[in-house]
């Protein structure tokens, strides 16, 4: 053991921030359900007995560059929070939650073109039934994004977003970040590798 | 350290009506409250898993039995083995975990109060939900009731084809809604033992009951996020007209499997890990030594935790896996003996030489040493796939995680009982009826599970309701049901004695054992707030540092 100080400690006693490990430990138990969701995708990836195949999917990349640039958004959000810059905060927040929005209605667009035009839904097939589990599983984690998001807004808008809730803020990105992550996962599981 | 604590007893209000008290407990998000609830909540769960287990033993003490028919026997297999491992088993563990750990890391409460509240909230009625099956599983009439395809519900048993009603759904919802909760307790334990550790204390000078909550609570988050997962996936199948476990759609039932034990076997180590944390509590202090080989404690604790999840297949030997397949899960899951045999060997060296105390906890432990090792060569034989293929789903197996179960996690259960109570209560209870509860609890433990490898041996399968006469089982089948009633007066003996030694007991004081972690230092039963004053810490036994200034352990750490 390190040598101690007079009364047995050092006076510098620090420790992490809580929000921060128990969202670290919320993030590792979210990678874990979502390996299992893509582990059940590439296993049943050519294995649907009839219907429509993977081939009928066209890469959402306009959507997935709004998705991945709302993270640069928010650290610009961010950065604005530190110094105390609400207004700076605010644009750069609600742009993030903009992009948020796309996404999900971009989504509801391709889902809508999926059901409607190739007559692909959940219980269709095997590629049906994972496809829309696993990126609806993706989706729901971005509207619980932006709803929180917006729940910060709407803090912001009232004026009452203070000094305390930076750290809870950064807390929420580290959650959006995840999201952001996993879509490249998923994109490249289900766009590219798996077409 | 300081250990001066500070009563306000003017401060406290004086106990009002019994309304407000409940309300008191339902609305709390004190920690030391919470672990109580999910402990007694867990005795409430015993009880009925115990009842379940009661009724199939009688259905099985002779052949040709018929004190429940077939269909509901499948019920009560099913709801013995949910119960016991999902709302007896993990809510007992995490109530040990949360009201100790903060304790005696000399903390306040845990990092996320009311997320504790939350998950204790969401465990408690994933429990309602699973019993309310029995009034609301008729989906179609006739069918439904109890859910009955097994506590590991295989596909295609859960699909809609053979699993009319809503039964199985309740099944999976009390699992999904309990799950939540689990991952919320381990978040919580997590993040209190990494953020709010008391001065001085290094990861390195932390008792090893918070290091082992610690270990399992990350299992927890990787084992329980599968089993969510898959819940979700039948729930897919089962309402949206999914194919995951669809084998005519091309579907895999053996995917379900390694879905389900991806969390099932990581779950067993959930369930035994905080058993250790006990032992390793208990054993030195009444050993009067210190904790032989600490720093290979934690590092055999962790690398428990990292091959657990590397073993799952194990369970599915004799569904043809491949012999790569097979050969790799062999090694794996005997590569787990190592770790586990380090710690019994240093359970064993820091008895060794030791000025031993006999007490209830102390029985406890060395019973759970021995039952514990038992259930671990049991493992390893069934670890052979060869041998597996004989006596897979055989009462072999049965018998081997009842020990596992009964024999080494809820013997230490008991012994964190006997252990804690006057801390909890600030009662001593009476050591006389505690050893008479051991000696009969230990009699009706081997008489049950001694026997029971037997009949397995003879070729008995599980989970059936019945059996021909003339296949050598019968005369086993009766001892094994003789044992249920020791077992069942022994845990009579131990509701007495806890609940007689609350009322009438003697004072216990802060400090019956003479022990050397924080929970210790602070009055029985602990003030809300824990401490008066943070405590400080400069080695791994704090009280010892201060009952002996002469000698601190912080001169050799």
């Amino acid at each position: 053991m390190r040598p101690a100080t007079a009364n047995g400690a050092t006076d510098d006693w620090r420790l992490p921030y809580a929000g921060r490990v128990g969202m670290l430990s919320l993030i590792a138990a979210e990678a874990a359900i979502f390996v299992i969701f893509i582990v059940a995708y590439l296993f049943y990836l050519g294995k649907s007995a009839s219907g429509p195949t993977p081939a009928i999917l066209r890469p959402p990349i306009v959507l997935s560059v709004c998705l991945l640039s709302s993270s640069i958004t928010m650290e610009l959000a961010l950065g604005g929070l530190r110094r105390g810059r609400a207004a700076r905060f605010g644009g750069w927040w609600i742009l993030t939650i903009v992009l948020g929005a796309v996404f999900i209605a971009g989504t509801a667009v391709e889902w809508r073109h999926l059901i409607v035009d190739e007559g692909l839904t959940v219980s269709t097939n095997l590629f049906g039934t994972t496809f829309y589990s696993l990126v609806g599983l993706h989706l729901l984690h971005v509207v619980i994004g932006v709803t929180l998001m917006t729940v910060v807004a709407v803090l912001w808008a009232g004026r009452r977003l203070a000094d305390a809730h930076v750290p809870k803020v950064e807390v929420l990105s580290m959650y959006w970040h995840f999201v952001d992550v996993v879509w490249v996962v998923v994109f490249t599981v289900v766009y590219l590798v798996g077409r | 350290m300081s250990t001066e604590s500070i009563t306000w007893a003017a401060a406290e209000p004086v106990s009002s009506t019994w309304v407000e008290r409940l309300h008191g407990w339902v609305t709390t998000v004190d920690h030391k409250r919470l672990g109580l609830m999910y402990i007694l909540y867990a005795l409430l769960f015993l009880v009925i898993g115990g009842l379940e287990a009661t009724a199939m033993r009688i259905q099985l003490i002779r052949p040709h039995a018929s004190f429940v028919p077939p269909h509901a026997f499948n019920q009560l297999f099913t709801m013995h083995g949910t119960t016991m491992i999902f709302f007896v088993a993990m809510p007992m563990v995490f109530g040990f975990a949360n009201y100790l750990v903060p304790l005696m890391i000399g903390a306040r409460d845990m990092a996320f109060p009311r997320l504790n509240a939350f998950s204790f909230w969401l465990t408690a009625f994933g429990g309602l939900l699973l019993y309310f099956s029995v009034l609301g599983g008729f989906g179609l009439y006739g069918d439904g009731y109890a859910p009955d395809a097994g506590w590991f519900a295989y596909a295609p048993l859960t699909a809609k084809t053979f699993s009319k009603g809503h039964s199985n759904d309740y099944w999976t919802l009390s699992l999904l809604v309990s799950g939540f909760g689990s991952i919320g307790t381990a978040v919580n334990i997590i993040a209190t033992v990494l953020c709010l550790r008391c001065k001085g204390m290094t990861l390195g000078r932390m008792p090893l009951l918070p290091w082992m909550m610690l270990t399992m609570s990350v299992l927890v988050i990787l084992a329980v996020s599968p089993l969510t997962a898959a819940q979700v996936m039948l729930l897919v199948d089962r309402y949206l007209g999914g194919h995951f476990f669809d084998v005519q759609a091309g579907g895999s039932a053996a995917l379900w499997m390694h879905f389900f034990w991806i969390f099932g076997h990581p779950e067993v180590y959930v369930l035994i890990i905080p058993a250790f944390a006990i032992a390793s509590e208990v054993i030195p202090v009444f050993s009067r030594k210190a904790m032989f080989g600490y720093p290979v404690m934690v590092a055999a604790t962790v690398s428990i935790a990292f091959l657990s999840m590397s073993v799952w297949a194990h369970h599915m030997f004799t569904i043809g896996m491949s012999s790569g397949a097979n050969t790799f899960f062999v090694i794996t899951t005997m590569a787990i003996a190592v770790p586990t045999g380090i710690k019994i060997f240093n359970w064993l060296a820091t008895m060794w030489g030791g000025k031993i105390d006999f007490k209830a906890p102390m029985l406890f432990s060395i019973g759970f040493l021995f039952q514990f090792l038992v259930a671990g060569l049991t493992g390893v034989m069934l670890a052979s796939a060869p041998f597996d293929w004989h006596l897979g789903n055989s009462y072999f197996v049965v018998a081997h995680f009842h020990y596992v179960i009964l024999g080494a996690i809820f013997f230490m259960v008991f012994a964190g009982f006997y252990y804690w109570f006057p801390k909890v209560t600030g009662k001593m209870y009476s050591e006389r009826l505690a050893r008479l509860q051991f000696w009969t609890f230990l009699i009706g433990f081997h008489l049950t599970f001694d026997f029971m490898h037997v009949p397995g041996l003879l070729g008995m399968p599980r989970r059936i309701y019945t059996y021909e006469p003339g296949r050598g089982w019968d005369l086993w089948n009766l001892i094994v049901t003789i044992g249920v009633v020791f077992q069942a007066v022994g845990v009579l003996l131990l509701v007495w004695n806890l609940v007689f030694a609350l009322v009438r007991g003697p004072r216990a004081g802060a400090d019956p054992w003479d022990a050397w972690t924080l929970e210790w230092s602070t009055s029985s039963p602990p003030p809300e707030y824990n401490f008066a004053t943070l405590p400080t810490v400069r080695s791994r036994r704090p009280l010892w540092d201060l009952k002996h200034p002469e000698d601190p352990d912080w001169k050799y750490e």
